[in-house]
């Protein structure tokens, strides 16, 4: 596993992708780890950073796709080349990779972590669901995927018996572990560390309540 | 001076690098019995600090005393124990079992609903039972920080660490609370006047130690409170944004003292308190 580094890289880009942004900083010595692990990235102005998964990693840089939603996600959308920001990373645990029969399932903002997963499995099948043609743009990354617009839902045509990662909002991910119980589901929760400081991102796991940062955000369903 | 994290705010056994980078570690509060601690949502941003309510999520005294605390003590760092607990007698009876650890009561969580007995009764149910280092940890809810910390200090305290968190609130765009219990504890920068004014109280009217905290980002921060007569200093919300602080603020601290006009940071111990020895408290 790559050892987590902080350091304070330059923003290369920010490109928009439909309404979201894909901001682009050099590497340094931060690895990129594992798809599905995740990165705190220093928003300018704020107190804490924000967790964001790697979307890609172009050589001696790392990219990410962001939804500006927030004062956190927002700023660092407005983010120009030549900023500087602390990057601290890569965190948590990501997709298993030892699957035989993978299908990737993504849904809005929650397609970001799998352009870099799909790099890995070797373009594997896709779907990915959105809530409008403007945010269906975002299917730009993962060329090849399947993509479902609302009222269509990533469920509705999604094959079985697959081997599922997935990624998006928290109903779209219950909806797929009833279709496919064994699916790995990258999970959200608010962070303030990333690093298993502050118990701030527990989430109920097998009854217990666990650190999303320490043992996710990668959680197997079943 | 030694530089420490506060209480809740490191885990040493899933960062064991970072608490190697202080003087000593602090544990997160531990109760007589375990607690899960509140539902999420726990903790939310605020414009200038950020709130908690994880409601002293902890293994439970029996467990922390069987398994946390020896892999604690494998990491070879000074460790300090933050005792929590609901009455005076529970309190007491963690420090009995404690030994070779300096003990910070807690007396002042704002997460949880139960009242505990006075401040002063409870470190003097603590003092009766242990000869360990005993800091009291404050809240900076006090009306009267001199009259507190007197109380204290007959109790038996051999330091005092503050200020814990203060009471907050925040809201989402629906008006609704943003923390599933309502209101928590906020930290951060916005605390630091507060810290600065509590430290500064209490060193007008003891000449025990204090470990200062509340707010501190960087060296001149951690100044401010040794010159307001912090004799150590505690970083909390910091290190969720920044797991090197530690480093980085002992560098920034003489930096900082020499810029100030003090050889060393020591030099500016209690500097801020002669200023103001005509004032009220
Ligand atoms: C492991 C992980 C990976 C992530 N990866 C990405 C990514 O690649 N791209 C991306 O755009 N976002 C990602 N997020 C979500 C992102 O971190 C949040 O959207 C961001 O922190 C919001 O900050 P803000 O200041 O913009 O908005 P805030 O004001 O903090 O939030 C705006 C709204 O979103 C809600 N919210 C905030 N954080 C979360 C959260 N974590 N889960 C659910 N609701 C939340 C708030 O309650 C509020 O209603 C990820 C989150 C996690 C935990
Ligand atoms: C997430 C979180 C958890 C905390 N848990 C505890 C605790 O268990 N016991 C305690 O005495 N203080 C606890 N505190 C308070 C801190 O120790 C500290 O007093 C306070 O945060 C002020 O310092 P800061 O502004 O540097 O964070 C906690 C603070 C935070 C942010
Ligand atoms: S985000 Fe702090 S413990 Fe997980």
């Amino acid at each position: 596993m790559s050892r987590p580094r902080r350091e304070r890289l330059s923003v290369t880009g920010v490109e928009s992708v439909g309404p979201y942004a894909l901001l682009r900083v050099r590497r340094g010595r931060i690895e990129p780890g594992a798809p599905g692990q995740f990165f705190m990235l220093e928003a300018p102005g704020r107190v804490l950073p924000r967790p964001m998964s790697l979307c890609l990693a172009p050589p001696g840089e790392l990219a990410f796709l962001l939804d500006p939603i927030g004062p956190g996600t927002k700023a660092l959308a407005r983010l120009d080349a030549g900023d500087r920001l602390h990057v601290f990373g890569p965190l948590g645990n990501g997709f298993r990779l030892d699957v035989p029969r993978p299908l990737l399932v993504g849904g809005g903002i929650g397609i970001a972590p799998l352009p870099y997963l799909a790099e890995a499995l070797e373009h594997p099948p896709a779907v990915l669901g959105f809530r409008s043609a403007h945010h269906a743009q975002a299917a730009a990354l993962l060329p090849c995927a399947e993509v479902v617009i609302d009222p269509t839902l990533v469920t509705d045509v999604m094959p079985v018996n697959r081997n599922v990662l997935a990624c998006g909002p928290e109903p779209m991910l219950h909806a797929v572990r009833a279709l496919a119980p064994d699916a790995q589901l990258a999970w959200e929760a608010p962070m303030a560390c990333g690093y298993g400081a502050c118990f701030g991102c527990v989430v109920e796991v097998e009854g217990e309540l666990k650190r999303l940062c320490v043992e996710g955000p990668v959680l197997c369903s079943s | 001076m030694l530089l420490l994290n506060a209480s809740g705010c490191l885990d040493a056994l899933t960062a064991p690098d970072v608490a190697s980078s202080l003087d000593a570690f602090v544990t997160k509060t531990v109760t007589p019995e375990p607690r899960a601690g509140n539902a999420p949502v726990r903790i939310a941003e605020t414009e200038h600090g950020m709130l908690n309510a994880i409601g002293l999520a902890n293994p439970g005294r029996d467990v922390f005393i069987r398994e946390t605390l020896p892999r604690l003590r494998e990491l070879n760092v000074p460790l300090w124990v933050s005792v929590g607990g609901f009455a005076a007698h529970e309190y007491a009876e963690t420090c009995a079992q404690l030994d070779d650890v300096t003990i910070e009561v807690n007396l002042s969580c704002p997460n949880v609903d139960e009242a505990p007995d006075s401040a002063a009764e409870i470190v003097a149910a603590c003092r009766e039972v242990t000869a360990n280092p005993l800091y009291a940890k404050v809240s900076p809810h006090s009306w009267d920080m001199a009259e507190t910390v007197r109380a204290l200090e007959a109790a038996g305290a051999d330091g005092f660490s503050m200020v814990n968190t203060l009471r907050g609130v925040a809201l989402d765009s629906t008006l609704r609370t943003k923390l599933a219990r309502g209101a928590g504890g906020y930290s951060g920068p916005a605390l630091k006047p507060v810290a600065l004014a509590s430290v500064l109280a209490a060193r007008r009217v003891t000449e025990l130690p204090i470990v200062g905290m509340g707010g501190v980002c960087n060296g001149r921060d951690a100044l401010e409170l040794i010159a307001c007569g912090a004799t150590h200093v505690a970083l909390g919300t910091i290190l969720f944004a920044d797991p090197d602080a530690p480093a980085r603020v002992l560098d920034e601290l003489e930096a900082e003292a020499t810029r100030a006009g003090f050889a060393r940071p020591a030099d500016a111990f209690g500097v801020a308190v002669g200023a103001v020895a005509n004032l009220a408290n």
